[in-house]
């Protein structure tokens, strides 16, 4: 961040002024608090049937008592584990293939027509077949999720061999580096911030792919919480759910943003 | 030699002493540099042969250190780190280490940056940390691929200054590739003029001024004039062959 000139206002390319992170914050609160409170008097005011669209307070205890009988947590804590082990999974295959894939024009050649092939079948089309393969218990849902976790994590780290810069592998050359030296000091490190970001569009993936994969058949998890509560017709729990998707995607991508940045010092300075 | 399909060196037979600064000029496209990627081993010429010490060059070794127009600093490593590279590799001990970045990053008026980044250092900061990278790690042969030509006018006079600084205390020898008339005789004791396509040695001029040279001193333009009439000359002798669209 460059020092703020005295006098001058900070402006974007644009012209734009820009916010202070108070002002930022400020526009977040109001944005969040207008919208639940236009939400409160739309229910109040009687505009919206309350079974289909239920006030603010209404969600508000739904939350409360799925907390209290320890139904939330029991959700949350299944879907969580469903999303890291489907993501360590993708992690596993997709990081040292894409490093295989990224060092060898060979291995390259034969993988890469059969990705093609494979990436624009969406995760939820995969489904049907998981659940023959592997049952409806948790293999399947692990699977699925690895599986749309799986592409975005493959796809960067392959960009991230790509962007190796042809002088600095010279540079280690001229200092004396064999193949390995340079796999590990300079290919390895141009390609990790891709690494990391392929982890955190992975990540989000396997969220969305999570939710999927519960609606299915389940008996517990966020995505079998909505589901079970659209068959009591409750429609505050199918809220309470979907609120909790937003948080913890939401929650996820800051705690990676977070690492990602603390890995990669050198970039952001 | 051929670069690429097109052939971008042709004929060409130097001799290079040892401890000597010598420079490759010549103008864009010339095939000095493809002659510098040749001598580092980054290249091999489709005929002919690169020899030092008697040692035909196969591949790049850490005996010919380089320094890169772009820097080529691994940004992923502070100053210090980049510096200790070369040695680390050949298995140096923690202490020395230190030792060898502290010696070298002095020499170029950076050891209090050595914890920064890369990218926390200016285009001149960064060539300097490229130039102790490249000593700390003892060639015989420095190569120097336009190495001042990203940086502003007086930032690349500073740095010419400091390199003869280091290069007479080190006396290494030093291969320097440039465009500019005017560097090439305030650092080289020999100058190769280069010109044409493919690029052919049109001129080894002995440079006599005595260090330091003063570049606004009258025989700083005689020398002047002498090198440019060899590159304007060969302009005229020899134009291209076949034009190419």
């Amino acid at each position: 961040m460059r020092p703020n000139v005295a006098g001058q206002r900070q402006t974007d390319a644009l012209g734009t002024m820009l916010l202070t992170s108070g002002q930022r914050y400020m526009l977040a609160i109001t944005s969040l608090f207008g919208s639940l409170g236009l939400w409160w008097l739309m229910s109040a005011a009687g505009w919206a049937d309350q079974v289909l669209l239920p006030s603010p307070v209404a969600v508000l205890k739904a939350f409360m008592t799925s907390v209290t009988d320890g139904s939330l947590l029991k959700n949350v804590v299944a879907s969580l584990l469903r999303v890291v082990e489907g993501f360590l999974l993708a992690s596993i295959i997709a990081i040292p293939l894409g490093v295989v894939m990224g060092i060898s024009r060979i291995v390259y050649g034969l993988v890469d027509p059969l990705l093609e092939l494979l990436r624009p079948i969406p995760p939820i089309a995969v489904i049907p077949l998981a659940i023959l393969w592997f049952g409806i218990d948790e293999l399947s849902k692990v699977f699925i999720i690895a599986y749309g976790a799986f592409f975005p994590i493959l796809v960067n780290t392959l960009a991230g061999f790509r962007e190796v810069e042809r002088v600095q592998v010279r540079a280690a050359q001229t200092l004396g580096a064999n193949r390995y030296h340079i796999f590990r000091d300079v290919a390895l490190r141009s390609a990790f911030p891709f690494i990391i970001v392929g982890a955190r569009l992975g990540m989000s993936m396997a969220f969305i792919v999570l939710v999927a994969a519960e609606l299915i058949a389940s008996s517990a998890g966020l995505g079998f919480m909505i589901s079970d509560a659209r068959y009591n017709f409750r429609t505050d729990q199918i809220f309470v759910g979907m609120a909790c998707i937003g948080v913890l995607g939401f929650a996820l991508n800051m705690l990676l943003l977070q690492l990602e940045r603390s890995l990669l010092k050198w970039k952001a300075v | 030699m051929n670069y690429g399909s097109d052939q971008a060196l042709r004929n060409v037979s130097l001799d290079i002493r040892d401890g000597e600064f010598v420079c490759l000029l010549g103008p864009s496209g010339c095939g000095k540099t493809t002659l510098l990627n040749a001598i580092a081993g980054f290249i091999t010429p489709s005929t002919g042969t690169v020899e030092i010490d008697g040692m035909v060059v196969r591949e790049p070794g850490a005996d010919r250190g380089m320094v890169f127009q772009e820097y080529a600093l691994f940004p992923w490593f502070t100053v210090e780190q980049n510096v200790q590279y070369g040695p680390m590799l050949r298995g140096a001990a923690k202490t020395s280490l230190i030792e060898i970045s502290d010696h070298y990053l002095n020499l170029v008026n950076l050891k209090i940056y050595k914890h920064h980044y890369p990218n926390q250092l200016s285009g001149g900061q960064r060539q300097r940390v490229a130039i102790a990278r490249a000593l700390a790690n003892q060639p015989k042969t420095l190569l120097m691929d336009e190495p001042f030509g990203a940086l502003d006018a007086m930032t690349r006079e500073s740095l010419q200054e400091e390199l003869l600084r280091i290069w007479e205390a080190e006396r290494r020898t030093c291969i320097f590739v440039t465009h500019s008339i005017g560097e090439a005789i305030f650092l080289a004791d020999r100058i190769v003029a280069i010109q044409g396509r493919p690029g052919r040695i049109q001129a080894v001029v002995e440079n006599p001024l005595l260090r330091p040279r003063d570049r606004t001193s009258d025989a700083y333009f005689a020398m002047y004039r002498v090198v440019d009439k060899f590159l304007r000359d060969a302009h005229q002798l020899q134009p291209d062959p076949e034009p190419t669209v």
